[in-house]
């Protein structure tokens, strides 16, 4: 597995298929996050997001201040259900 | 050949341009944000032929024997898993209801039985079998990933010529009489305009928007955008609850295990009306409200940890049943999908396309029913049977 480079640590997604993917003409960061689940862990993309913006600056000669961050999700970080759920009124 | 403008790079616009390239169209799609960003990418991912009228029942069917083959015809993993709905009965007479719709279902081929809460449990061994009574199952419902079937679908539509062009906005038409001759839009600040032949109006939540373009009345097609919120948990175990369950007198509650990476999504109908088309923010009441129903279905949920809560758009209808067929001359619209445009979309496109390029359609899909017309009418059809 040598050369294989890690961007997305929740997931696994390798710099290799973030290429690949711009070059099939995906060039969209919502896209992009949605076919490869970047920024869909737990981490909420703190670790890979702003290389995948690296990445697509590269690759399209974009500014990384022309490309939109993709929308942030609550919670920031996970949030166990029992502490949602066993509220006040209960 | 002529040319087709679609509006909308949603599910039912992208697998359009596709069903209309094979058939050999000239087409060009038109989406004003990124692919898939109205209502597909924010779907519960769910596809069920368990609907309680005929139309929906026949259409489904139809669509759930062309998601059995899709992944094989567009050459790409959709993960589409025939994983099943659980609808779950409360009371005797939901017993009744079930009993019902079953036999309707089963009249048109669709396998639905009734089953005790023995089975169930084996079927979704987080279930909490104690509030209910017994369950309507079938086996053939299930689910799919929204996003890996819209590039599917896009990818393919490419490979076949179609002219598909993102963060493009439709901003008017040019007409001669009734019949549209072009579309105007705007790309990088500037407006171009395209000759066409026929405009498909796929923009769901903001179709109404396109119709009043083509000079009708905004709300002739009547369809408000509801927020319809989901939040999903880490990923479990798989096989915990794969089918989508759902006790339909609890507000509509449901939870299904994603099929990509086995997270739980959680959805209910808690709804707000959208402030505006850009309303995506989701509401604390909804995360609390639907937790509590998930933790009342699936006790276990209790102890795994929310990653994330987001909202997308039911475009409703005042039936929820979708507006499909042809407005004007050569302007058509597939619009209004109250939430089931993601799981129609393989019918729905290939019935469009058929009624575009060749006037009918081989697709057993009652036009008479999805009248866009209907509503001008006052002649509603029987509430489709929405969940969430």
């Amino acid at each position: 597995m040598s050369g294989k480079v890690i961007i997305c640590r929740c997931n696994d997604v390798t710099v290799e298929e973030i290429e690949a993917l711009i070059d099939e003409g995906v060039t969209d960061i919502e896209e992009i996050k949605r076919l490869l689940r970047i920024g869909m862990g737990p981490c909420q993309g703190r670790t890979c997001i702003p290389l995948v913006m690296a990445i697509l600056a590269r690759k399209t000669g974009k500014k990384p201040d022309e490309i939109p961050l993709p929308r942030a999700r609550v919670p920031i970080r996970p949030v166990r259900v029992e502490v949602l759920v066993g509220g006040d009124d209960e | 050949m002529s040319k087709v403008a679609i509006i909308g790079g949603g599910i039912i616009g992208v697998a359009t341009a596709y069903e209309l390239a094979k058939l050999g169209e000239e087409v060009i799609l038109f989406e004003k944000n990124y692919f898939g960003s109205g209502s597909t990418f924010r779907c519960a991912t769910g596809i069920r032929a368990q609907f309680t009228d005929e139309a929906n029942i026949r259409l489904m069917k139809y669509a759930v024997e062309r998601w059995e083959k899709l992944e094989e015809e567009l050459g790409f993993d959709i993960n589409f898993r025939q994983t099943g709905y659980l609808f779950l009965a409360t009371s005797e007479e939901e017993i009744e209801a079930f009993k019902n719709n079953i036999r309707l279902q089963n009249k048109f081929g669709v396998p639905t039985r009734l089953i005790d809460m023995d089975e169930a449990k084996e079927i979704v061994p987080i279930l909490n079998t104690e509030p209910f009574l017994a369950g309507a199952w079938n086996p053939k419902d299930g689910k799919a990933n929204p996003f890996k079937t819209l590039f599917a679908y896009l990818f393919r539509a490419k490979e076949l010529g179609v002219d598909a062009r993102e963060h493009t906005e439709v901003v008017g038409f040019e007409h001669e009489g009734d019949v549209i001759t072009a579309v105007k839009f705007r790309s990088n600040g500037k407006v171009e305009s395209v000759k066409v032949d026929a405009v498909l109006n796929a923009a769901n939540a903001w179709a109404p928007l396109i119709n009043e373009m083509a000079g009708l009345k905004r709300d002739l097609v009547p369809i408000t955008a509801y927020k319809h919120q989901l939040v999903k948990t880490e990923p479990l175990e798989r096989g915990q609850a794969e089918p989508l369950v759902c006790p339909p007198s609890w507000d509509d509650a449901y939870i299904i295990q994603d099929g990509e990476d086995g997270g739980i999504i959680c959805g209910a109908g808690i709804e707000h009306r959208a402030k505006s088309l850009d309303d995506y923010e989701p509401t604390y009441d909804f995360l609390r409200g639907v937790l509590r129903y998930a933790t009342m279905i699936a006790p276990p949920l209790r102890y795994a940890h929310i990653v994330r809560q987001w909202a997308g758009f039911y475009a409703k209808t005042p039936d929820k049943n979708p507006a499909i067929g042809k407005l004007l001359d050569n302007f058509y619209i597939a619009a209004g999908f109250s939430g089931h445009g993601f799981m129609m979309a393989p019918a729905v496109a290939q019935a469009m396309a058929e009624l575009i390029a060749k006037g009918r359609s081989k697709v057993p899909l009652d036009w008479e029913w999805y009248d866009p017309y209907r509503f001008g009418r006052g002649e509603l059809r029987s509430s489709a049977f929405q969940i969430g």
